[in-house]
């Protein structure tokens, strides 16, 4: 069987015909693998949903127990209709996972939705999947991406604390994943004392120490007064008025595209942390090398700097450019 | 380095004064000698180091950077040097000091340039890179004044600003006379000639509070919309420099020339065709200049109008009163017919000089200024001998288009907007204000934009046309850089038109009418 017979992008997203079922797909279809939790990659209202148990936890957390019909944890290989999946550790947020699709005749295919081979104390480590065809994401595909050591990061938000005291710092991080990796990286750096959640993390963050992971003392940052001068929120939080209670902050912001000024002058941000849940240039490219398939589809972000790459190495590569999947979703 | 690249980088993205000031006071307090010295220079724009062009840049990268991946990043990223700092391919993060960096930049020459700065690249950090990029494109970028700087410099030890500025411009980078000088040492010695003297400045007032002094005891003379400047002669040395001590002799070769005396005069920079003024905005065409054309130094010629003398011929004339200084003037020759004095008005009682006031004979009077005639010239803003008595502000009835989330106090609230006018059918924006209102009405003006939000563009909102604010600004200048065709000076929001319809805004044409 052809690569394209047995993955191609269709207005669903990706879509497996000899398994029926799409990955990742932003509408609802009758069955649906998922790579992880994020909403652009985890919607509702599919028939049937296969995931890691991690990953099928939080969209009942956050659409309800009733977000599809029939669940089902993935669970070493399994059979859909006729081929062969499993799902690997990504590395990018709780639960996510890669999906490897091995037909009975015909290339394997591994999709790795979004992932990332940094160190992250709130989720497994990336494992590489042996692959004829992978199927990357390109968020930051320009060789200008090469993330910073998350710690050095937080080493400058403990400095600027230290340089500010009056000031709470208020540190914008989306609400699954990146904020619970950046109370994790607060923790690791030292900052044992109370932090501050905006209310839209709180059941997140309790499904995180629920699994095991230790996020330290948290308080609410609901109240008039808040008692913490660390403080977590969802981006969306400061255009609401929910920031006026607090004296002159230093607004941050968590993420890799932190790395452009332009980018981070843009949010409005003071204090920029580049932080990332995404493999960056380096990691990307030696994945690729790593893997060695014989082809390399990519999935959306800046697909030209990696198409380039791919071309200069003499890799095969072509640009699935599937839509509606946000570039680091906020 | 890594403690300059830091610095700048905090600097770059924090808007607020006071944490600018805090954030290079903390540098200067931690970072030893030499660097501290260069930092600042760097900061103040008095580092004079060899320029690197973005072509020996570029030439770097076509080296070592695919082109196609090249393009693709510059595109991305906008700023050149930010690009090739996030591109540079190394582990290494040594901590190089500043003073090496800037030894290279000072001391390598042009052939060896493209090698140095490949070698020092190599052993940087990523932030660094930029730091050491933007040093070597003497762009920095990060909102900082000279003047800010000497703030922070007077808030690590005894010197105040003033004295500060007064020796200022007899040092050289890295300035260590002047860090042991606040570290408690001996103050430095006025090496240079011509040295800036701290300036005073006067107080607002207005005729009710005017009524409680003898006007018998008070000068008054017309404030001009100029620059106020100080202008020296000292020794054949010529200076002049901004009422904050920056030395703006550069754009104007004109007046530096005229500059025929031996004294130091504080008046007001003004761009003069015979007896007429030319109004502020003719004067902004010669400010920043580097190199002034000739057809620019003859349409617009630069004169100066003297308020006052601090030397006058070897004689340090400020602790005498004003009126012996004025004495002084009156018969003083500057030795050239662009510079006169400024002349005293006539009046008796303080109706009489409001009378003036309402009705000055030239569009670039800004009002008038009121002395003490025993005062003496003390620099800074002493309350009480000096008044400044302002010409009331335009106004404007404008309608809000688009408002902007504020920084730091003002986070989470949309404080900074942007106003137009009618133009036909159509408002076109012409301005933006962010204070003249209280907290209170800051946060009525807040609740108004999120109610009435119609399209959002990152931290900025479009609002329904619904709400006239009454601007009032300082001055109005015609400027091709604004689709309107018009720049206002400090436009602030005086009143927010809670009751009135936005077709009773005023109109463009309105507005144009107003300018000098």
């Amino acid at each position: 069987m052809r690569a394209d017979q047995i993955l191609h992008p269709t207005e669903a997203g990706l879509y497996c015909p000899p398994g029926d079922f799409h990955i990742d797909p932003v509408r609802p279809v009758p069955r649906a693998l998922i790579t992880h939790g994020h909403g652009d990659h985890a919607r509702a209202g599919h028939g049937a949903v296969m995931a890691t148990q991690q990953t099928l936890d939080i969209m009942a957390i956050r659409y309800g127990e009733d977000f599809t019909r029939t669940r089902q944890a993935a669970d070493g290989v399994t059979r859909v209709g006729n081929v062969e999946v499993s799902f690997h550790p990504a590395g990018h947020i709780l639960g996510s996972a890669q999906i490897a699709i091995t037909p009975d005749k015909g290339p394997k295919i591994v999709v790795s939705g979004d992932y990332c081979r940094a160190p992250n104390p709130v989720c497994a480590s990336y494992e590489p999947v042996p692959c004829d065809i992978f199927v990357t994401e390109a968020t930051f595909g320009l060789p200008v991406f090469r993330h910073p050591d998350p710690l050095a990061e937080m080493t400058r938000l403990i400095a600027s604390m230290a340089e500010f005291p009056e000031r709470p710092h208020l540190i914008g991080a989306y609400a699954l994943g990146k904020a619970q990796r950046v109370i994790a990286l607060a923790r690791q750096a030292g900052i044992d004392g109370p932090i501050a959640i905006h209310g839209a993390l709180q059941r997140l963050c309790d499904f995180h120490v629920e699994q095991g992971i230790d996020l330290g003392p948290l308080v609410p940052a609901t109240a008039k007064e808040v008692d913490a001068q660390l403080v977590i929120a969802p981006p969306s939080a400061f255009a609401s008025a929910w920031v006026q209670r607090f004296q002159d902050p230093v607004i941050g912001f968590a993420s890799g595209w932190m790395a452009v000024r332009a980018r981070a002058r843009q949010r409005g941000v003071e204090l920029p942390l580049v932080i990332s849940d995404h493999v960056d240039w380096p990691q990307v490219t030696q994945t690729i090398r790593e893997l060695s398939p014989d082809e390399v589809w990519i999935t959306h972000g800046t697909e030209d700097g990696l198409m380039r790459w791919c071309e200069m190495e003499g890799f095969a590569a072509r640009p699935l450019r599937l839509v509606g999947y946000e570039d680091e979703p906020e | 380095m890594k403690a300059f690249a830091h610095l700048l980088e905090r600097l770059a993205f924090t808007a607020a004064r006071n944490a600018k000031l805090r954030l290079l006071r903390h540098y200067l307090e931690q970072t030893p000698d030499p660097d501290r010295g260069y930092a600042l220079a760097a900061l103040t724009g008095d580092l004079k180091l060899r320029a690197v062009t973005p072509a020996l840049l570029r030439g770097l990268m076509a080296e070592r950077v695919d082109a196609q991946l090249f393009a693709l990043s510059y595109d991305f990223v906008g700023d050149l040097a930010e690009t090739i700092a996030l591109l540079w391919d190394t582990d290494q993060d040594q901590d190089v000091p500043l003073h090496q960096a800037v030894a290279l930049l000072s001391n390598t020459g042009k052939a060896g340039l493209p090698a140095a700065i490949a070698d020092m690249l190599d052993r940087l950090g990523p932030s660094q890179r930029l730091a050491f990029l933007k040093l070597a494109t003497g762009n920095m970028r990060v909102g900082l004044s000279a003047r800010m700087a000497r703030i922070a410099l007077a808030d690590m030890g005894p010197p105040e600003v003033k004295d500060i500025e007064e020796i200022w411009h007899g040092l050289t980078p890295p300035y260590q006379p002047l860090f042991d000088w606040i570290g408690g040492g001996a103050r430095p010695e006025h090496a240079a000639r011509a040295p800036f003297r701290p300036v005073m400045l006067s107080t607002p007032v207005d005729l009710d509070q005017l009524r409680a002094f003898d006007p018998t005891d008070y000068t008054a003379e017309w404030k001009w919309d100029g620059i106020r400047v100080q202008a020296i002669n000292d020794g054949n040395t010529r200076r002049l420099y901004s009422r904050t001590g920056e030395d703006i002799g550069k754009a104007f070769p004109d007046l530096l020339d005229a500059l025929n005396f031996d004294g130091a005069l504080d008046g007001e920079l003004l761009v003069r065709r015979g007896e007429d003024v030319a109004p502020f905005g003719d004067l902004q065409k010669r400010l920043g200049r580097k190199a002034v054309g000739r057809a620019m130094l003859e349409s617009h010629p630069a004169g100066l109008r003297v308020y006052d003398a601090m030397i006058w011929q070897g004689r340090d004339l400020r602790d005498l009163p004003h009126q012996d200084r004025r004495a002084v003037l009156e018969t003083a020759d500057f030795g050239s017919d662009r510079i006169d004095l400024s002349p005293l008005l006539p009046f008796a009682t303080w109706d009489d000089l409001a009378a003036l006031r309402a009705d000055p004979p030239s569009v670039v009077i800004e009002g008038v200024m009121i002395k003490r005639r025993d005062s003496a010239y003390v620099g800074g803003r002493p309350r009480g001998p000096w008044f400044k008595w302002k010409r009331d502000p335009m106004v404007v009835d404008a309608v809000m288009l688009y408002a902007q989330r504020g920084h730091g106090k003002r986070s989470g609230f949309y404080s900074d907007f942007t106003f137009g006018l009618w133009d036909g059918p159509q408002l076109v924006p012409v301005g933006k204000a962010y204070f003249g209102f209280t907290d209170e009405e800051l946060r009525e003006l807040d609740r108004f934009v999120r109610n009435n939000t119609t399209e959002r563009f990152g931290p900025v909102r479009a609002v329904a046309p619904k709400l006239v604010l009454e601007v009032a600004f300082e001055g109005l200048n015609a400027s091709p850089r604004h689709k309107s065709g018009v720049a206002m000076r400090f436009p602030r929001i005086s009143r927010i038109r809670w009751d009135k319809p936005v077709a009773e805004a005023d109109r463009l044409e309105t507005l144009k009418d107003m300018i000098p």
